[in-house]
């Protein structure tokens, strides 16, 4: 690299005002000018400073953002009590005494009983990990399936993508509760894994199709080209260039379908086909609880409080992390 | 306007051998129907025959109106597009054929500018990650400790304060961001740079600072340019060479003075004619030529001569006989500055820059 130069300083002669072909514009008052640097622009850094990317920049980002850290709490106390319910609930869940049926809380009973008299607080407790199990794995599953999917379709397209956008298509048609009720019923297993498999296989195609536009919308920019233009391969294109700047959609709409998933669970549980008794969700409670809702309330406000923090905790989180990606917003 | 010094520039003359050399370069895109089971109902023919040489060390300028093909000759290139016919030898290679390391090699020597500063950086990448990014790519140019002195100097080269190596993009002015863009394109330290209407989405004012700057590298690094734009001023500024182009071919190329003061092809003569006079008196003497109907589509170019549909001189031969790039049978021999290619049966000179 050679000695760099005063950058005011033109090796080739700058031409008269007007000169030639009736230049529309003043070359020789542009010297003497103004190499905007950026102004009142604060922290830009020293040189000694370490280099920056943008997930450390993200990262640096989500520590000081108070969304991210109370939602980040709320999940982790979520992961808690599903890992270690007994920690939190000395009670069995599944241990009933029908002559406190629907009573409102007392000592010991913060939430009261449920129809069967068992402790709701207990079962809230305890529900915690089919729900957020089946939430974070359909989700988890339903992310990374259809951005893998409808991410290479959308980058690579022709013969791939026209394919894929049919069986997408397929799966669309596909009523949910119905699938669910033909799928689940021959099922016998009553764990949460074949509610996750069913939900992952219905809902990867609406994330494909997000993935897929997103992906195409950042593919035609110019940057992308650029990466070309040096030489860069699909992989590093993809990794470097593509996925961070389709990811904010994602995110987003996956954040949201977890909520949806959680309820989705409740649901076919309702139906008979998703969690069975004596399994212990809150789906099951909130279908049980939503008859007696007149009579008492609590029972079906509790479980339901709880699904609705942890869906309000989720959006919060993707919502920060989205936001932290996008350096424009900080 | 008579008083009005002229433009100095020491011409570089073609004393070695070009650097590139483009012969007959086509590329057509295919025009499709069908969904699934694609069926090819005729193509566009965005560049059908473009040859011209590139010598070390000096600027082409490419003009044309918008469409006639200047970008997909900059994107075949840096090879962004597969040529369908046609061969670009860089110091004798044809490399239109290449593919993997070979490619790779040869791209380090070519790179591009983009038009669209806005565009062309990626939003979520700092400006050191990507004026780095070529380094990663060719790890071979620079050991990995080297790197990021070496980008802070390439800051510092093109304008920039090398503190502004975390910043994002979105943090700089157009003027600024292209900066950075030419700093990505010099960091392999290419011999080519092909700079696609680099100024076109810049105001006016940064215009002449990132042409002024693109000048200031080309002396220190020792690149040649093949610059494109349709601002005719900018170009001539620029250049010592320029090649109009109309619907997929070169129409004319030449030294700047001959295109600008002694333009011989009827097309050439009416894009300068447009040029704006910023001269009131003199605007009123200049004669405009106006150009009838529009630019003919380049899925089907009209026959002979693609400029007879617009053209106030055409005869019947323009369209049974094309004619070819080359000096003119009037001008052979004149040794004056009207000799030069164009691509015209009847080419003469015409004053259309007033007052010179």
């Amino acid at each position: 690299m050679p000695e760099p130069q005063n950058p005011f300083d033109d090796g080739r002669q700058a031409v008269a005002p007007g000169g030639g072909a009736g230049g529309g514009f003043d070359l020789a008052a542009e010297e003497a000018g103004t190499l905007d640097k950026v102004p009142g622009q604060g922290g830009g850094g020293d040189l000694s400073e370490k280099p920056r990317s943008l997930w450390s920049d993200a990262w640096r980002d989500l520590r000081r953002n108070p969304i991210f850290i109370i939602s980040a709490l709320i999940i982790l106390f979520l992961i808690f009590i599903s890992l270690w319910p007994g920690v939190l609930a000395s009670q069995d869940p599944l241990q009933a005494d029908l002559s406190k049926a629907q009573q409102g809380s007392g000592p010991g009973h913060p939430f009261g009983y449920d129809q069967q008299g068992r402790d709701v607080y207990t079962r809230v407790i305890y529900g915690a990990r089919a729900s957020v199990t089946v939430g974070v794995c359909a989700t988890l599953g339903v992310v990374i399936l259809g951005s893998a999917l409808g991410g290479l379709a959308g980058y690579f397209g022709g013969w791939w993508d026209a394919i894929l956008s049919r069986i997408s298509d397929v799966f669309f048609g596909i009523p949910v509760i119905l699938g669910g009720l033909v799928f689940l019923s021959v099922i016998t297993n009553s764990t949460v894994w074949p509610v996750v498999g069913f939900m992952i296989l219905l809902g990867w195609p609406q994330i494909a199709r997000i993935a897929r536009g997103s992906v195409i919308t950042a593919k035609q920019n110019d940057y992308v080209q650029a990466a070309r233009a040096l030489g860069a391969g699909n992989k590093r294109i993809l990794l470097r260039h593509i996925a961070p700047n389709a990811l904010a959609p994602v995110i987003v709409v996956g954040t949201i379908a977890l909520g949806t998933y959680i309820s989705l669970e409740a649901t076919l549980s309702y139906l008979g086909v998703g969690l069975r008794p004596p399994t212990v969700s809150w789906g099951i409670d909130i279908s049980d609880a939503s008859s007696q809702i007149r009579n008492a309330p609590h029972m079906l406000l509790w479980p339901a409080g709880a699904l609705s923090l942890t869906v309000l905790a989720f959006i919060m989180l993707g919502d920060a992390v989205r936001d932290a990606l996008d350096p424009k917003l900080r | 306007m008579s008083e009005q010094p002229v433009m100095v520039k020491e011409p570089v003359r073609p004393s070695h051998e070009p650097i590139l050399e483009v012969r007959d370069l086509v590329k057509h895109f295919p025009l499709t129907q069908g969904i699934l089971f694609k069926k090819q109902i005729g193509a566009v023919k965005a560049v059908d025959g473009v040859s011209f040489d590139l010598f070390p060390g000096e600027t082409l300028g490419i003009v044309g109106e918008s469409g006639c093909g200047k970008s997909t000759v900059a994107r075949l290139l840096v090879n962004l597009e597969e040529a369908t016919a046609g061969q670009i030898r860089y110091k004798g290679e044809d490399i239109t054929k290449l593919s993997g390391r070979a490619l790779k090699a040869v791209r380090r020597n070519i790179q591009m500018v983009f038009q669209d500063p806005y565009t062309s950086l990626n939003p979520r990448m700092t400006v050191g990650d990507i004026i780095g990014e070529p380094y990663e790519i060719h790890p071979e140019v620079a050991p990995k400790g080297d790197r990021r002195k070496r980008v802070q100097d390439l800051l510092d080269v093109v304008g920039l304060n090398p503190e502004y190596i975390n910043r994002y993009p979105h943090q700089f002015s157009g003027g600024q961001r292209q900066r950075i863009g030419i700093a990505r394109g010099l960091a392999l330290r290419p011999e080519i740079i092909v700079a696609d209407e680099p100024v076109s989405a810049l105001d006016v004012s940064v215009q002449a600072q990132v042409v002024n700057l693109m000048g200031r590298l080309q002396d220190e690094f020792d690149l040649s340019y093949m610059f494109i734009a349709h601002d005719l001023s900018i170009v001539r500024h620029i250049s010592d060479r320029v090649g109009v182009m109309y619907l997929g071919k070169i129409v004319e190329i030449g030294g700047d003075e001959e295109i600008y003061e002694h333009p011989t092809h009827p097309y050439t003569q009416a894009l300068l004619s447009a040029v704006p006079v910023p001269d009131p008196e003199a605007r009123e003497h200049r004669e405009r030529i106006i150009l009838a109907g529009d630019v003919p589509s380049p899925a089907n170019p009209p026959s002979g001569c693609r400029f007879r549909t617009r053209c106030w001189k055409a005869q019947e031969r323009c369209s049974l006989e094309e004619p070819l790039l080359a000096v003119p049978p009037v001008f052979r021999g004149t040794a004056g500055p009207a000799e030069h290619e164009s691509a015209c049966h009847f080419a003469e000179e015409k004053q259309v820059v007033p007052g010179e």
